[in-house]
């Protein structure tokens, strides 16, 4: 009885895989076959479109941007979260729902809607500071604010913060020292999860960066599908298994002692939504 | 556990908390508290959930501001020198090891902090799990030790940078019964090595009476008594301590001329002068002795056995003597025999016992 139960748990589990993988995998695959096809009739497949990406100029650029507002967005946004969320755990607990609720409300608010928000403010930077496109990873500190929180909010969850800061304290450590020998390498699954999504919701941004009129890589490939198709689909995928490649390395790299479990499971997560949830 | 430790015996400093006050949201939690421990001397704050005394603990270790008062360590005010710099060792109620360092590293890392050369570390770290008897796992994480086993290296960890003050907040209780006996004698003789000046919080009387010099009972952010342990159980100073520390009997008699009669027997009191009238007499279960009674002739100190319930070495024995139910603790052998149901005469040890008036008494006696 349990034998036959636990087969068909299997069974199910083994249906399950296959019909999710089917479900990322194929359009993936599809697009790659799209990419690779020849110009005429009965044409041999060739990698020509993919040969083809480093000689755009704006599309190089446009991918350099993005790495760049990947970078400067996730870190930025775990170095003003992580204290903030640490201190106010610590001295303001009664904050905390407050902080949640202001931390979720950009999930509330389509893209569009930022945008509306953001273009004076983007306008008056542009006239007054800078128009540089890596002023967008202040925009995108917002977007990502939902996803960063919610990932370091688990990992705090999951340790004793105020005693262990207070052992820290009590052996002679500085609230700095405490952040970064005790509280940091304890989250650091957290913060590698935070890191992850942040990433990869900003090589996934178009919305924002296209109504502001930024270049970044999404805009870049939907510009260019305009004039070739096949070299805007490579690049798709391209892009695709690059931020699969990055999350599967991040997650090999931060893995240890038992976070590697659930940082693979992070990536699945952020992978299928990223891929099935389109650019924003 | 090893007995050839070589902690250098270092001189206790004196601590002194005076009149601290904190108030939480209207509701005062320490209300001008005053307490001097001297060099080298162990003091539990002992009290029920909410009396102050972890507060009393935290306000000394610098993690909360107190609202009034001092706190003077060695002749220094340090009521606003922050934590990290009071120079005190303190062990958690929580499991405090750091989760991503071996024991070892834990007990490095305040060493680290205070710039101790890493030979001069790795060597007193050693010292100080070899101190705790745990230098066999000083390569493991907190994940792979029991919840004694942490306790101790949080104590190596606290001494390893040489406190002045050793504060101990509950550090037993998340143990099972056995191995908090166990650690709590280990506690003690590690501070009678060390000669640390220690003060050590708990709600479990028991663990406060076994391990401190002195006992400080509190309530209501108070400390109602301070004495050693003895005094402490045996002449209470209020109803409230008498009451907290150890079971009391409640019974009603007369005073009159410097004693209380309790049903026949005439007591002498803890404090001489308590005026004339009829109040509640304190009696320790303890001070109660029970005979089976064979003439079954009725007496004030005549009743039944309701229960009796084994303890070990002691049984307690709940007696009904028609108006009022009292407890008598008895060595086990002496208990064999009162089965429930059972004429039994008690009688009670001329010990000094503490006067009640809060309630309504009534003159029978």
């Amino acid at each position: 009885m349990r034998r036959s139960r636990r087969a068909k748990l299997q069974v199910f589990r083994a249906v399950t895989f296959v019909l999710l993988g089917a479900f990322f995998l194929l359009p993936i695959w599809f697009m790659f076959e799209f990419s690779t096809r020849g110009v005429g009739e009965n044409s041999p497949r060739t990698l020509d479109a993919w040969k083809a990406i480093g000689t755009y100029p704006d599309l190089v650029a446009g991918i350099v941007a993005s790495l760049q507002l990947a970078v400067i967005t996730s870190v930025g946004i775990l170095v003003v979260l992580v204290p903030t969320m640490v201190w106010v755990r610590l001295r303001l607990p009664r904050l905390r729902r407050v902080i949640e609720s202001i931390s979720l409300l950009p999930l509330t608010i389509p893209a569009i809607v930022l945008v509306v928000g953001f273009s004076p403010m983007y306008q008056w930077m542009g006239n007054n500071f800078s128009d540089s496109i890596l002023t967008l990873s202040l925009a995108y500190a917002v977007l990502v604010l939902p996803y960063a929180y919610r990932a370091l909010d688990a990992g705090l969850a999951a340790i004793d913060v105020k005693t262990l800061s207070e052992a820290a304290r009590s052996l002679g450590a500085g609230w700095p020292t405490v952040m970064w020998r005790v509280i940091v390498p304890n989250i650091s699954s957290a913060l590698l999860n935070a890191g992850l999504l942040s990433v990869a919701l900003v090589l996934g941004e178009y919305t924002i960066a296209n109504n502001l009129l930024y270049p970044n890589l999404q805009v870049e490939i939907v510009s260019l599908a305009r004039t070739n198709a096949a070299v805007s689909i490579a690049v798709a995928v391209a892009s695709l298994l690059f931020a699969f490649l990055l999350l599967v390395a991040l997650s090999f790299v931060g893995g240890q002692r038992g976070g590697r479990r659930r940082n693979r499971e992070r990536l699945v997560q952020t992978f299928a939504r990223d891929f099935s949830g389109g650019t924003r | 556990m090893t007995a050839s430790v070589e902690a250098k015996p270092r001189a206790g400093v004196e601590v002194r908390l005076e009149n601290l006050t904190r108030r939480y949201a209207g509701v005062t939690a320490l209300d001008g508290l005053s307490l001097t421990i001297a060099p080298g001397e162990l003091v539990a704050l002992l009290g029920p959930s909410g009396c102050g005394k972890t507060t009393a603990l935290r306000l000394l270790a610098g993690l909360e501001d107190a609202d009034g008062g001092r706190v003077v360590i060695a002749d220094k005010d340090v009521t606003n020198v922050p934590a990290n710099k009071r120079e005190i060792g303190m062990v958690f109620q929580a499991y405090s090891l750091f989760p991503h360092m071996t024991a070892m590293q834990n007990v490095e890392f305040g060493m680290q902090l205070h710039d101790v050369d890493a030979p001069e570390r790795r060597k007193r770290a050693g010292e100080m799990l070899d101190l705790v008897g745990l230098s066999a796992h000083m390569n493991k994480y907190a994940t792979q030790m029991s919840g004694g086993q942490q306790q101790r290296v949080a104590l190596a960890r606290a001494l390893a940078i040489e406190p002045k003050v050793l504060l101990l907040d509950e550090p037993l209780s998340a143990l099972d019964a056995k191995v908090r006996s166990r650690l709590r004698d280990e506690i003690r003789r590690v501070q009678l090595e060390v000669g640390i000046t220690t003060l050590f919080v708990t709600h479990d009387q028991e663990e406060a009476l076994a391990i401190a010099d002195r006992v400080g009972v509190m309530n209501a952010g108070r400390i109602e008594q301070l004495g050693p342990p003895t005094t402490i159980y045996s002449r209470p100073a209020t109803p409230f301590v008498a009451e907290f520390v150890g079971l009391t009997n409640r019974v009603a008699g007369l005073v009159k001329g410097g004693e209380v009669e309790v049903r026949g027997t005439r007591l002498p009191l803890v404090k001489a002068d308590t005026p004339d009238g009829p109040a509640i007499a304190l009696v320790r279960p303890e001070a109660v002795t029970v005979a089976a009674d064979g003439d079954m002739v009725p007496g004030p100190l005549v009743g039944t056995v309701l229960s009796t319930v084994f303890l070990g070495a002691t049984s307690r024995v709940t007696v009904d003597l028609g108006d009022v139910t009292v407890l008598a603790q008895l060595p086990t052998s002496d208990a064999t025999s009162l089965s429930a149901g059972t004429r039994v005469r008690l009688s009670m040890r001329r010990d000094p016992v503490l006067i009640a008036r809060d309630e309504k008494v009534s003159t029978e006696a």
